[in-house]
């Protein structure tokens, strides 16, 4: 098999790779129920998608300045895509969107050892044993009570 | 093959275009934006090298630096109401006012 040959089907195998990956994130638009789990849809056409069709463009570029200004570009994906996810999902969480559980967790007292009886019903709720010493930090996500 | 891959950006901006505009809070627009950006990047890049022009890489440079800068004056707009808000400033003006 001839090597420039091969080397197009590792690109093409790339770049349908990457829109794929394109598309997978724009259907998470639509069903994705809240803006922080559509962010997780966003990210995946920031990262996958835009990394798989630059690496793609990358082994078919026909120069190296083309070469140089698509890892310029992917550097900027790589360093501003997480940045503005942050910001868009800090400024959304102190403007009081409430994400979307499935489970309400508000009320689970993690660290505060006077109320006992709280942490004995979150923990048969879950299943284990009330004895067991620590067991309101068991499996779960240590959320303050607002 | 960049033909597939130009398809599916068209896809995928027209989708990110319909949440831009029925997005339920402000954030999901923004959100929306800032993808439409990212895929207005790589559809300027593939349409390049579809055309055999790869220089209008340069164009997807500029909008990538825009896209961060909308973004960020975007929030900050919505969050205070102000493009030049300043912390400083109104922590001043506010004990200036209740002194």
């Amino acid at each position: 098999m001839d090597l420039a040959f091969a080397v197009e089907i590792i690109s093409w195998v790339f770049i349908l790779g990457g829109s794929f990956f394109v598309l997978v994130g724009a259907l998470g638009f639509i069903r994705m129920p809240d803006v922080y789990t559509r962010m997780h849809a966003a990210s995946v056409i920031e990262t996958l998608g835009a990394g798989m069709l630059i690496t793609g463009m990358l082994i078919q570029a026909p120069n190296m300045i083309v070469a140089f200004k698509l890892i310029i570009v992917a550097a900027l994906f790589f360093f501003f895509g997480p940045v503005a996810s942050h910001a868009i999902a800090q400024a959304a969480l102190t403007a009081g969107v409430t994400p979307i559980l499935d489970e309400d967790r508000r009320d689970r007292v993690i660290d505060d050892p006077s109320e006992d009886e709280t942490r004995g019903i979150a923990a048969t709720e879950q299943g284990l044993d009330a004895a067991d010493g620590d067991v309101g930090n068991v499996g779960g996500t240590e959320v303050k009570p607002t | 093959m960049f033909v597939v891959a130009m398809f599916a950006l068209l896809a995928a901006l027209t989708i990110t275009v319909w949440r831009a505009i029925a997005g339920p809070t402000v954030f999901d627009r923004v959100l929306a934006g800032n993808s439409v950006g990212t895929l207005a990047i790589l559809f300027l890049a593939v349409l390049g090298f579809l055309n055999d022009r790869p220089e209008w890489l340069d164009i997807g440079l500029t909008y990538g630096l825009l896209n961060l800068v909308t973004t960020f004056a975007v929030l900050k707009f919505f969050r205070h109401g102000d493009l030049a808000y300043d912390v400083d400033e109104a922590e001043a003006n506010r004990q200036r006012g209740q002194s």
